[in-house]
């Protein structure tokens, strides 16, 4: 019988069944972070339960940690119980550990796939929500909590019941600085913020395939902000080349031997889904939100919907978000002054978003007032902004330029904004208060970062001045 | 895990639909491991901008102070997968949350904590609403878990549907990890006969 590749894979790893008729899903990599590992470390030493696989499970500190240069556990004051548990606990337990000071720390998403901790055809835990991300190289990951990742690290399995599966077939042509950022906001304004709940998405389509990793990457991380648990893209050509020598992946002869197998991860032609979603990208222009969840979207040429126009289930929370957004329907969001800009996050702060905000900025200035920051989302991926001279570039503008852990995302390391500030973010959520209490977030991509910031009001990229670089 | 076989509270309408663990239990940045979940649940929305209390947000009303049931919308618990956003329910003694869907990790999380997620039809769920804001915090509810039912002031008892794992689950407290560890023999075998399909899989070293 025909099976898309999320049943392939899902079937792959099935250990059993519980009695409760859960399936039991084996786990091949799990990655830990500082702000709930403590948990499970604390629970399974109090039930005497020893970790089953410390060999296949990895930690990183990426939530608490500080920006700041020549950081150490006590420069975020509020992170260092944390930093501390995570170092004892990962050292008691035999888990290799990216540590502060690690040249490959950085943030979980960003780590696993650049140092090959994660593949094609596996399956991925992490206690965050945005484990998904990646499912750019084709693994299947789960975000959970902290009672689902202490059982992980019992038992290296998930009690999962089935998802369904979904497919969202993306054609066409990106235009000219537009990428998956975009196309993934897009879709969640279709699909709406559960829109893809209770499913497994594989993200398919043209536009995918021309995607490179890292953008792929992008589009998987965004899956939960439709209510998605997990999304993947399956592995092609672009998938190897982009995995081939990572250096915690099989090499040599096995190498061949799992490209002979990750070459079969595919859904079969005929295979069906529970819901097939298909969206035109080639007519798309950048977009950003405008409100409080990462379903208020609109086009970079777009205004704040008026309430009437809006889906009378949603009027509501457009109403709270209006207030809290300070907006007023009809307003252009072009050309709305920026107090904030944020460049970096599991969604968009691997080495090409760097690269492509870096162009945008070249030769030109932050405008007057407003604070703009690049965080890189892994130390390796500052280490080779640094060498193409990248850093150069954000700092010669007037960036921050940062070390790298997830930062003004959640605001988990005390970057934040202030009160009624308005900030351009190419993270995953403009919830309130999540980049600082009263904090008015934008989602936008690296590149509509870069052009508000230098414009100093949320820019179309396409329409700004030549720089003088 | 402290079983759930039924609980009885006065019910509070959070009539909002998509509310966030972000809303839920927002992170203060205390600095210590040990967090008060207490203090935690719906921090900044029971609070104003000057800190002092903001006696519009249901859980701030006299009436509502003491709930031990939240009625709310769609996709309850969106967002950030911490599980401090059902802990800080149970500090509160919030042991039931009724919803017209729950977001997917939210409501595992409540599973694993003995919290009741309750999911009602659309119709059933708007009747109960009704009936939630008509008693306005006067007179209890009780859910049990038992007869899969709500009793309480204002109408006929309301059944929900649960699945009867997730039922037994809660209702004997069961420890999941143990559940899981008596599947420790498959977890082994499963492990050899993949170690010899896709050894790359079972094993991972930095090949530096």
């Amino acid at each position: 019988m025909a099976r898309t590749l999320f049943d392939k894979i899902w079937d792959f790893h099935l250990v059993g069944q519980r009695a409760d008729g859960r399936d039991l899903l084996y786990i091949d990599r799990h990655v830990l972070h500082e702000l709930h590992a403590h948990h499970a470390f604390t629970l399974l030493e109090k039930q005497g339960r020893p970790i089953r696989r410390p060999d296949l499970t990895f930690a990183v500190q990426d939530h608490t940690v500080s920006t700041s240069a020549g950081r150490d556990d006590n420069t975020n004051p509020s992170g260092t119980a944390f930093l501390r548990a995570m170092r004892e606990g990962t050292r008691k337990n035999g888990i290799r550990l990216f540590d502060i000071g690690d040249p490959e720390q950085g943030i979980s998403h960003v780590v696993a796939p650049e140092l090959g901790i994660v593949l094609p055809g596996a399956t991925h835990a992490v206690p965050d929500s945005h484990a998904s991300t990646v499912g750019g190289v084709g693994a299947l990951a789960f975000g959970c909590g902290a009672s689902e990742m202490t059982h992980i690290l019992a038992t290296q399995v998930m009690a999962l019941k089935r998802p369904k599966r979904m497919r969202a077939r993306l054609d066409g042509r990106l235009g000219v600085h537009v990428s998956a950022k975009d196309v993934a906001l897009r879709l969640i304004a279709e699909l709406g913020v559960a829109g893809a709940r209770g499913y497994v998405v594989e993200y398919a389509g043209s536009a995918v395939r021309a995607m490179p990793i890292e953008q792929r990457m992008t589009l998987c991380n965004l899956n939960i902000e439709m209510g998605g648990r997990s999304g993947f893209v399956a592995p092609d050509d672009t998938t190897f080349e982009w995995l081939a020598r990572r250096p915690y992946l099989p090499q040599g002869g096995m190498w061949d031997r799992a490209m002979d197998y990750w070459r079969t991860l595919a859904s079969d032609d005929d295979a069906t889904f529970d819901r097939d979603v298909v969206l035109d990208c080639s007519t798309l222009e950048p977009q950003i939100t405008w409100g409080t969840d990462p379903s208020q979207v609109v086009g970079i040429s777009g205004r704040v919907p008026a309430a009437a126009t809006i889906d009378p289930s949603r009027r509501a929370a457009a109403e709270s978000a209006f207030a809290y957004m300070d907006l007023k329907p009809g307003t252009p969001l072009a050309g709305l002054p920026v107090d904030r800009v944020f460049i970096g996050s599991c969604t968009n702060s691997r080495l090409p978003d760097l690269e492509v905000a870096a162009a945008v900025v070249r030769g030109r200035r932050v405008a007057d007032g407003v604070v703009a920051m690049v965080v890189p989302g892994s130390s390796t991926v500052k280490r080779e902004a640094e060498a193409a001279g990248l850093d150069r570039v954000f700092r010669d503008a007037g960036f921050f330029w940062g070390e790298s852990g997830c930062s003004m995302c959640a605001g988990g390391n005390g970057d934040r904004g202030k009160p009624g500030e308005r900030c351009v973010s190419t993270t995953n959520r403009n919830f309130e208060n999540r980049q600082g209490v009263k904090v008015r977030t934008h989602l936008a991509s690296p590149v509509t970062a870069a052009a508000s910031a230098i414009a100093g009001r949320i820019a179309d990229v396409r329409q700004l001045r030549p720089g003088a670089g | 895990m402290q079983p759930f076989i039924s609980h009885t509270g006065i019910a509070a309408p959070l009539l909002t639909d998509d509310v966030n663990t972000d809303q839920i239990a927002p992170s203060v940045h205390s600095g210590g491991l040990k967090e008060d979940y207490k203090a935690m649940l719906f921090s900044r929305a029971r609070r104003r901008e000057d800190g002092s209390e903001n006696s519009d947000f249901v859980l701030n009303k006299p009436q509502f102070r003491d709930a031990g049931i939240l009625v709310t919308g769609h996709n309850f618990g969106a967002g950030s997968s911490r599980e401090s956003a059902v802990w800080s329910m149970i500090a509160n003694d919030i042991r039931v949350i009724v919803a017209k869907s729950f977001a997917d990790i939210y409501r595992e999380n409540c599973l694993q904590n003995g919290v009741l997620p309750i999911v009602l039809e659309p119709d059933a769920a708007e009747a109960f609403i009704a009936r939630v804001i008509a008693a306005d915090g006067a007179a209890p509810f009780t859910a049990d878990l038992n007869t899969q039912r709500i009793s309480g002031p204002g109408g006929p008892d309301v059944t929900f549907e649960i699945a009867p794992a997730e039922r037994t689950r809660l209702l004997e407290g069961l420890d999941d990890i143990g559940l899981t560890l008596k599947h420790t023999g498959d977890i082994a075998n499963w492990e050899q006969r993949a170690a010899a399909a896709q050894p790359w899989i079972q094993s991972v070293r930095d090949s530096r």
